[in-house]
């Protein structure tokens, strides 16, 4: 049968269809949607985990139980399971085990373009790349062959084109699941000290050359074989880009993009004159091509940064292309991407942005608040960095910090990375404020489970966290609840415990405006009273999406120069413009 | 050279106007109707109120869901100002279909930067097919303002050969039933505008 499938629904069904039925992800655009599917089929358990390093942890401990076991994550994710990772390498798998690991060229929606190809060779583990939808669903069953024939951990290599383009993909029968699970005990294999970790490492070279010799032969490593002016070298998305514009040149596509097949390359390499490497981001395939001595274009003329596209291509190879121009020569506005109305972050950010302290963000729906006019926030790096920063930056500034540093994290981000500095805080007496924005799901990501929710990714209900508690637990004692869409207690609450000695949390309660299962009735759309309005502009401060200016309606007695006015069609009537309104006009 | 000429689509728009299911629903005709398709899109930041863009790519064999800069053969803009923003993707003979609704973008709203005006007539200016109309009010006269989509749909559809069985065949498939009747008077409406 042949359905419409994206890259990530074809990577779901591939590992159900390959026999897996057990799966552990955190979410983190363009992964999320993998278990999103994969929990849908008969039979499987699958999960949210805490953490990319809790998910990896516990598709281990399935592994070596002789489990097929799937981790997924976005790239910034393999960072978070580095630790795991480059130990799995060595002790090997038991069962099988594959991580998914989707990449972001262009920064779509992450905060850096790691190329995680990297990670292959830095671990010594095995990375299948497919450059579609069929080749996800065909390369993860493949992948997990791999792991069992070599006991080995392998990469699954997605990129956001690959994970959010659909395909034509024809569907097979699925395998049914064997139930191979059971104790092994093997301590020497398992037990990663010094004594059995060195002897697992000579292990990890044998297997190494092993895989080498593999991807020789293995069937996704092809040739074609066309006009022989033109050798192309690719991998991924890519290929396709190429195909498009240049059909009829050479090229061997590598379906394993680590370890290379050396032989298969220089057997290619002689056949044809000229050969260029085509791959995004960093050199990988290109520096070991040319570590073997095989002269190849690549990088002197195709880009480092950003995803490409065929025309970047074309334009690379055949250099004196005219770039396409649009028509149109003025300026267009830009649509920036903004929080909803009745966002419970806007109440709270735009408090916080008067208040003068240096906010350290963190990764979530909340980070656009940075922009004008709200400027909420001053830094962001990586998931559950907030806390940690904060507390730095008020070591380090002492007295001249006192009252003026902020850390803002996000429930889902809170319970995924900030529960260890947190303790930090409390331990090494930090004088920062730390704000968990709880909005009862991980919103940025479409609104997955946690364990902050009371549900898991299988709908089933389950303990919920208590954060007061939790957070009361690592040894906070100002702990301050909140509703951010009530800005006077907001003000308030952040004045009160910034002027505290010692570390604060408060914890700001609302539930995301998109949130369904909150059940949050939106209220009447709040309106603009014309004759009362004053044109002081300080609603649209809220950069609220319904809220707009009306230029030149003026009124007798008035200094105004215009109004404002509110979309009644998109307010949610969450009443913050309301409190903002120093006139009374809106209500 | 193989002979594998690839149609592109281009669907623009703001985030929230059902682009992304009107994608689909092009991509499940093109497959029914025999075709390769394949089609690109990013979610993510973009859906907060951002700009929304979808690429789909038919004929027989199909590599890339991107297409080369300059070769798109059709724009379907879901909102007027919005086409402006894509015209160096498309070919200089491309077919552009236009919802003439306008959605201000922040700067706009601030008063801060004018919206631009007379854009159909640049856009006619520069291409000889462009097609414009209010999709919101036709779908209004359909029975739902929501199916503005399927509305620009079926003008789409009118550029394709693709049996008019097969676009009713999976419109049925892809909304509820309480839903399919409308969407189908929606999609006439398209066809006809
Ligand atoms: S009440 Fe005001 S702040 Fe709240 S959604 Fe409506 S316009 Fe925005
Ligand atoms: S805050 Fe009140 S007076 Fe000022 S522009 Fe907005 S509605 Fe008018």
């Amino acid at each position: 049968m042949k359905v419409l499938m994206s890259g990530n629904e074809a990577i779901a069904r591939g590992a159900y269809e390959a026999g897996v039925r057990f799966a552990a992800a955190y979410p983190g655009t363009p992964s999320t949607e993998i278990l999103e599917e994969f929990c849908k089929y008969d039979g499987v358990y699958a999960e949210w985990s805490p953490n990319e390093k809790v998910a990896v942890e516990v598709a281990i401990g399935a592994a070596l139980a002789g489990e097929k076991a799937l981790a997924v994550m976005k790239h910034v994710g393999v960072n978070v399971a580095a630790d795991p990772i480059f130990t799995v390498s060595y002790t090997g798998t038991n069962g099988s085990l594959v991580i998914v690991s989707a990449d972001d060229p262009s920064l779509h929606s992450s905060q850096n373009e790691q190329d995680n190809r990297n990670y292959a060779r830095f671990a010594k583990i095995p990375m299948l790349e497919p450059a579609d939808a069929q080749e996800a669903k065909e390369y993860i069953k493949l992948a997990f062959e791999i792991s069992e024939k070599f006991d080995t951990p392998v990469f699954l290599r997605s990129t956001t084109r690959v994970s959010h383009s659909k395909a034509v993909v024809t569907l097979s029968e699925p395998r049914k699941h064997e139930d191979k699970t059971g104790f092994t005990y093997n301590a020497d294999k398992y037990v990663m000290v010094p004594i059995n970790a060195r002897t697992q490492r000579v292990e990890v070279e044998k297997r190494q050359q092993a895989l080498k010799h593999f991807a020789e032969t293995f069937g996704e490593n092809k040739m074609e074989i066309n006009n022989l002016d033109v050798g192309i070298i690719t991998a991924g998305m890519p290929y396709n880009y190429a195909k498009e514009v240049f059909p009829d040149y050479s090229y061997l596509k590598l379906g394993m993009v680590y370890p290379l097949p050396e032989k298969l390359i220089r057997d290619f390499a002689s056949k044809v004159k000229k050969i260029y490497v085509i791959e995004e981001l960093d050199p990988f395939l290109e520096e070991q091509i040319k570590a073997m001595g095989i002269k190849v274009i690549g990088k002197e003329i195709f880009p480092y940064t950003n995803e490409f596209d065929p025309g970047i291509i074309k334009n690379a190879i055949e250099k004196n292309t005219q770039m396409p121009v649009s028509p149109y020569k003025e300026t267009l506005s830009p649509r920036p991407p903004n929080l909803c109305p009745g966002c419970p972050h806007r109440g709270l950010f735009y408090a916080l942005g008067k208040s003068k302290a240096y906010v350290h963000g963190d990764i979530g729906c909340y980070t656009l608040s940075y922009m004008k006019p709200l400027e909420g926030l001053h830094s962001c790096i990586c998931m559950g960095a907030s806390i940690g920063m904060a507390h730095g930056m008020s070591k380090a500034l002492k007295e001249k910090g006192k009252g003026k540093v902020v850390g803002v994290i996000g429930d889902s981000t809170f319970l995924h990375s900030g529960i260890t500095p947190l303790l930090n805080m409390a331990y090494n007496n930090s004088d920062a404020l730390i704000i968990i924005l709880d909005n009862s799901t991980t919103a940025m990501t479409g609104m997955q489970e946690h364990p902050g929710t009371g549900y898991t990714l299988m709908g089933k209900e389950a303990k919920k966290v208590n954060l007061k508690v939790l957070v009361s637990a690592l040894g906070i004692e100002n702990i301050k609840v909140i509703d951010p869409l009530d800005l006077k207690a907001t003000r308030s609450a952040i004045k009160g415990e910034l002027a505290k000695d010692g570390p604060s949390v408060i914890i700001a309660e609302r539930p995301c405006a998109l949130f369904k299962r909150a059940n949050i009735k939106a209220k009447p759309a709040l309106i603009v009273n014309p004759d009362k309005c004053e044109g002081c502009k300080a609603c649209l401060g809220l950069n609220c999406p319904p809220i707009s200016w009306k230029k030149g309606i003026i009124k007798e007695g008035s200094k105004r120069k215009g109004i404002s006015y509110i979309d009644e069609t998109l307010c949610n009537g969450c009443g913050l413009c309301e409190q903002v309104c120093k006139f009374g006009a809106i209500s | 050279m193989v002979d594998n000429k690839v149609n592109s689509i281009l669907f623009a728009g703001v985030g929230g106007q059902g682009i992304l299911r009107a994608s689909d629903i092009i991509c499940e005709a093109i497959m029914e109707a025999g075709m390769d398709v394949k089609k690109s899109e990013v979610h993510g930041m973009a859906q907060r109120g951002g700009c929304v863009t979808s690429h789909v790519r038919y004929g027989k064999k199909v590599y890339s869901p991107l297409a080369e800069t300059g070769a798109i053969q059709t724009l379907v803009s879901f909102e007027k100002m919005e086409a402006l923003r894509y015209l160096k993707f498309l070919r200089k003979d491309a077919a552009i279909i236009v919802n003439t609704e306008e959605i201000y973008p922040p700067a706009v709203n601030m008063g801060d930067a004018p919206y631009p005006i007379d854009v159909i007539a640049f856009l006619k200016e520069h291409y000889s097919k462009v097609i414009h109309f209010n999709a919101g009010e036709l779908a209004q006269k359909a029975g739902n303002i929501k199916t503005a989509n399927v509305v620009l749909l079926g003008a789409v559809s009118n550029m394709m050969s693709i049996d008019q069985s097969v676009w009713e065949n999976v419109i049925k498939k892809s909304f509820p039933e309480k839903l399919v009747k409308i969407n189908l008077a929606a999609f006439q409406m398209g066809i006809a505008a």
